[in-house]
């Protein structure tokens, strides 16, 4: 059943085009890897869908009663927050709902389960300003799946954490995905440590997108025709290595054969 | 020149000033927990505008012989609601505030000037008063106090979501600016309670002072708000009790003390000499 409809989205700042009638869905508890070069507006798009940034045409509609958690990418000026971990996370418990942040057990349970999930029990305490970057995205991510939500728009969760921790925390998002049927919207730069778990790939450049199984879009043609230069995709014991995308310039009228 | 402490008549003083102590009691109560608030929305240059404009109202209103608590919260609340909707952002907000206060300030003494009443009475507005706070303002700051008081118990969760995790919270389904809005008219209520007491120009004593020495302290969601009312509250009930035999404005003991806290706690903080950790705030 679709859980987010896409129509012909369209949003510029300025001259520059951000995406011209992009269309895509969302099944419930499909785990798509939003993938694309730095500026190519995939942060803009999670914006959109949670509603702080609107669009000059086309619409994005969410099904009914459907609740979304958000990572938002990392930024330095969170450290500033004056907040507790445990207390941060509970919000994305029940900080919606009106009244006191009241001590019960059952949330404490909750909160202590979740920072467990992402290896940080041990930083529940701790103010957000004194955590690394990589302690702040696992932290995002307990908050992000405590309210058990069925749509989890994710902001590059993986940036900051090293290997083991990236292979870590996509595990969860697919154990999450189970466990509560959420779907997945997941940015990210290298599809590798979520290869195994992803349904779709949408895949922005600067002159369009493409939506597909990993097999379909992760292609040499395909992202040569989207970047408009020329890209190997190189495949190698289930790994996938994209070679020539970034900084590439697209120069009009060329031919690409 | 008055003494600046005298005690010699307290037993007779402290009756007549039981009004005072509770209306400080209550301020601070409001003002060191909304104080919090106004920290971590960035609003405490834009309490300076709100209180100048509060101060502009209650001109009007003494001028025109109206209830000056009510030109009070009038002109708060025009204030609140201005920088609510034009100053989202916060540099926008920046030079809006510093456009409506001196314009609120402007007002306010064009008003006075031309009020024919005694002068020692007209500059309380500013600066705050002698201990003298008479049956119906007590009203006054009651209803605020209590209002503000409830509806930030209401809408605590929310409020705090949308103030420390505001795109998170959106996503969530906090109706982000609905809140944004509701906090500017409680800030522009308690603004205007505090205006009556400390003056225009020390609000920021009572609502910025008490919590940003809290936010030092700590960056627990129980202890910041605790801490911050407990200094509020030291504060103005310690400047009406040391004001009192002087017969000088309360004002300066109030922003000497909350500033004196500020101060502590940053010694006990910094990098130096602190001996203990900071709290949210590096
Ligand atoms: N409010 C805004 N006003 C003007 N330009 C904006 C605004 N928001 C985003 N942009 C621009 O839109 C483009 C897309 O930004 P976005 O943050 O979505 O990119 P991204 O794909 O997430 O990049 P990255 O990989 O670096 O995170 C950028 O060039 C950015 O400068
Ligand atoms: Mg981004």
């Amino acid at each position: 059943m679709t859980l987010l409809k896409t129509t012909d989205a369209s949003l510029s700042f300025g001259t520059r085009a951000i995406w011209d009638k992009l269309s895509f869905a969302v099944e419930k508890g499909e785990f798509i890897a939003l993938i694309g070069a730095n500026g190519t507006g995939k942060s803009t798009l999670l914006k959109a869908i949670i509603g702080v940034q609107g669009l000059d045409s086309g619409s994005i509609e969410l099904e009914d009663g459907a609740s979304i958690s958000y990572i938002p990418q990392h930024r330095t000026e969170d450290s500033a927050t004056p907040l507790k971990v445990k207390d941060l996370v509970r919000l994305g418990l029940d900080g919606h709902k009106p009244g006191l942040p009241l001590p019960t057990l059952a949330a404490k349970e909750k909160v202590t389960a979740a920072l467990s999930s992402v290896q940080a029990l041990e930083l529940a305490n701790e103010s957000i300003g004194n955590l690394s970057g990589g302690e702040m995205q696992r932290v995002r991510v307990a908050q992000a799946m405590i309210g058990s939500p069925d749509l989890i728009l994710a902001d590059e969760p993986l940036s900051n954490l090293d290997l083991n921790q990236q292979l870590v925390v996509s595990e969860l998002f697919e154990q999450q995905r189970k466990k509560t049927g959420a779907a997945v919207l997941f940015v990210t730069h290298d599809v590798n440590p979520i290869i195994d778990y992803v349904d779709k790939v949408l895949y922005l450049a600067p002159g369009g997108y493409r939506m597909g199984t990993t097999e379909e879009v992760m292609q040499s043609e395909v992202l040569s025709e989207l970047y408009g230069a020329d890209i190997d995709v190189v495949r190698n014991q289930g790994r996938i290595v994209v070679i020539g995308t970034h900084d590439h310039a697209h120069h009009p009228g060329e031919d690409w054969v | 020149m008055p003494t600046l402490f005298d005690f010699s008549d307290y037993d007779r003083l402290i009756p007549l000033v039981t009004n005072s102590l509770i209306a400080g009691a209550l301020l601070a109560l409001v003002g060191g927990l909304i104080g919090v608030f106004v920290i971590t929305r960035q609003l405490a240059f834009a309490v300076h505008g709100v209180s100048e404009l509060s101060f502009a109202g209650a001109a009007v209103f003494l001028l025109f012989g109206l209830d000056v608590v009510l030109g009070s919260i009038v002109g708060s609340i025009t204030a609140a609601i201005i920088i609510g909707t034009l100053g989202a952002r916060v540099q926008e907000r920046n030079s809006l505030v510093a456009v409506l206060m001196p314009f609120g300030l402007g007002i306010g003494i064009l008003a006075l000037s031309l009020y024919p009443g005694r002068a020692a009475n007209k500059f309380g507005l500013l600066t705050g008063q002698i201990v003298t706070v008479d049956d119906p303002q007590v009203t006054w700051l009651i209803a605020i106090s209590v209002s503000v008081l409830i509806a930030i118990a209401v809408f605590w969760r929310p409020l705090v979501f949308a103030s420390l995790d505001s795109s998170v919270a959106v996503a969530r389904g906090v109706k982000v600016d609905l809140i944004g809005w509701l906090f500017m008219i409680l800030l522009g209520l308690v603004v205007a309670a505090a205006v009556q007491i400390i003056g225009a120009l020390l609000v920021l004593s009572l609502l910025v002072t008490p919590a940003a020495a809290a936010l030092r302290l700590s960056s627990s969601q129980f202890w910041v708000p605790v801490m911050s009312i407990g200094i509020a509250m030291i504060s103005v009930v310690g400047g009406i009790l040391l004001a009192l035999g002087g017969g000088l404005p309360i004002s300066p003991y109030v922003t000497t003390i909350s500033f004196l806290f500020y101060l502590v706690a940053r010694i006990l903080t910094s990098k130096r000499f602190g001996i203990i950790g900071a709290g949210g705030r590096k």
